[in-house]
């Protein structure tokens, strides 16, 4: 049973990161839309680095809050476009795998995106990431798990709903304030120099956040697809 | 292999299916006739369990219709007139997809050899995106050759096909009542439904007006019960 539910997250998954790659909708919307958040807090902000430095782990997180948003957004747009919908309902078996074969595909996209955000922030707002790689990349890490597995259970919620794209931000922001909450103060805890024992208290909220929500969201997901 | 009672489904406000009865037996090609808004679609989507009915029951495949969906969804097949396939993956990439997620452990060379039994073995590695729609028919037969479903569900799955198409839709639907399964049309196609079904189930507004099997009726006699009974206001039901 658990061989069968790692073959079908893997397919799932391995189908999601297929049909992007080919397609590239969401990962070069999600870059654009990043970099251009970046781009224009840092215009509009102007040089004086204490303002920068207080507000730079915010507007990290607002670049990579927006770039999950839209990465979700499309999350189902594969199956909505080839009417596959239908083949999902008549899919036998659970309905985890497709969960966590849909949330590894929108973690995997959201990481490629980070990944390329944080050097580019770092640049932009005149910060010593590199230092810090390793824990901003822990905190990146359980954040964006954290936002993905509320996201995947909403999207699919919301995928039939015609008003998907007011809806989607609608639910998902209210839920995820512990997990953006605990991603901004250890961001901005780690950049001033604390390591990852001063931040212990927030990375615990973002354990614990991932851990809830990674049971009860596959839980009730089976629900969500059911009609 | 299928037998329910009084299936009755509401959309909102909207009654689309009306206490349906249905009974299919082994062998047996079935075809559900009638206009646009009749609730073949619906009656459909409930046999194949993709929808929950709001009143009614009954079983397919000896499976509560409710509580034995799983079983049911592993042994039966849905072919319609959207093709449900992902059109920027390939042909092969799209039929091993469907077979792992429908729970199979495919062979080497079955993915293959099903694109070759409906000709797509050159077109196997082209993006689904290029296909015709004859093409996509085809890969979805050659999806149910995988899955060799018992229990076949079509809805209007003549729909702009050629004649090729048409004539290896139809083969593929007898060889599954020959190995002893049973098939289910929707279509208000008469002439397709005539050359495929032996019995026909005629429905408008949700409900079943006329019921009648093919032995000794001809296609006139069927187009003029489908006129009196599934277009105009006349309901007898058989």
């Amino acid at each position: 049973m658990i061989a069968e539910l790692l073959r079908r997250t893997w397919a799932m998954t391995w189908k999601d990161v297929t049909v992007e790659l080919r397609a590239r909708e969401r990962v070069n919307a999600m870059l654009f839309f990043a970099a251009l958040v970046l781009f224009i807090f840092n215009f509009a902000l102007g040089p004086d680095r204490e303002t920068l430095r207080e507000v730079a782990p915010g507007l990290l997180w607002l670049a990579f809050l927006f770039t999950g948003m839209l990465g979700l957004a499309r999350s189902f747009q594969a199956e909505r476009e080839n009417e596959c919908f239908e083949e999902l309902l008549l899919t036998p078996g659970d309905r985890e795998s497709i969960y966590y074969g849909k949330l590894a595909g929108t973690v995997l996209f959201m990481v490629m995106a980070e990944a390329l955000i944080l050097p580019l922030f770092g640049l932009l707002y005149n910060l010593d990431i590199w230092g810090h790689l390793p824990s901003l990349a822990l905190v990146a890490f359980l954040g964006t798990l954290g936002f993905s597995a509320v996201g995947t259970l909403l999207a699919a919620m919301t995928a039939h709903l015609r008003a998907r794209e007011v809806m989607l931000p609608l639910l998902l922001l209210p839920l995820t304030v512990p997990v953006l909450l605990g991603s901004v103060r250890a961001t901005q805890a780690i950049l001033a120099g604390e390591g990852l024992a001063g931040v212990s208290h927030w990375l615990k909220l973002l354990i614990g956040f991932d851990a809830i929500f990674l049971v009860v969201s596959p839980l009730v997901f089976e629900f969500v697809l059911e009609e | 292999m299928v037998d329910v009672q009084g299936l009755t489904k509401v959309f909102g406000r909207t009654l689309a299916l009306d206490a349906v009865d249905l009974r299919v037996d082994r062998g047996e090609v079935v075809a559900l006739l009638g206009p646009n808004g009749a609730g073949k679609t619906t009656l459909l989507k409930l046999l194949a369990t993709a929808i929950k009915p709001t009143a009614g029951g009954g079983q397919v495949l000896g499976q509560d219709l409710v509580k034995g969906r799983d079983t049911i969804r592993r042994r039966i097949g849905m072919i319609s007139h959207n093709h449900h396939l992902y059109e920027d993956l390939t042909g092969e990439e799209n039929l091993q997809f469907a077979a792992v997620m429908h729970g199979m452990r495919v062979e080497t060379g079955a993915v293959a050899k099903a694109l070759a039994e409906v000709g797509l073995a050159s077109q196997a590695r082209w993006k689904v995106r290029t296909y015709s729609t004859g093409m996509k028919r085809r890969l979805v037969i050659g999806k149910m050759l995988l899955f060799a479903p018992e229990l076949l569900f079509l809805d209007e799955p003549h729909n702009t096909l050629d004649q090729g198409a048409i004539a290896l839709l139809n083969g593929y639907v007898a060889s599954v009542a020959a190995r002893g399964g049973a098939a289910v049309v929707a279509t208000h196609n008469l002439t397709r439904a005539y050359a495929m079904a032996d019995r026909f189930v005629l429905m408008r507004d949700g409900a079943v007006v006329y019921r009648v099997g093919k032995d000794g009726l001809s296609s006139d006699q069927l187009r003029d019960l489908y006129a009196r009974h599934a277009e105009s206001g006349d309901s007898v039901a058989a």
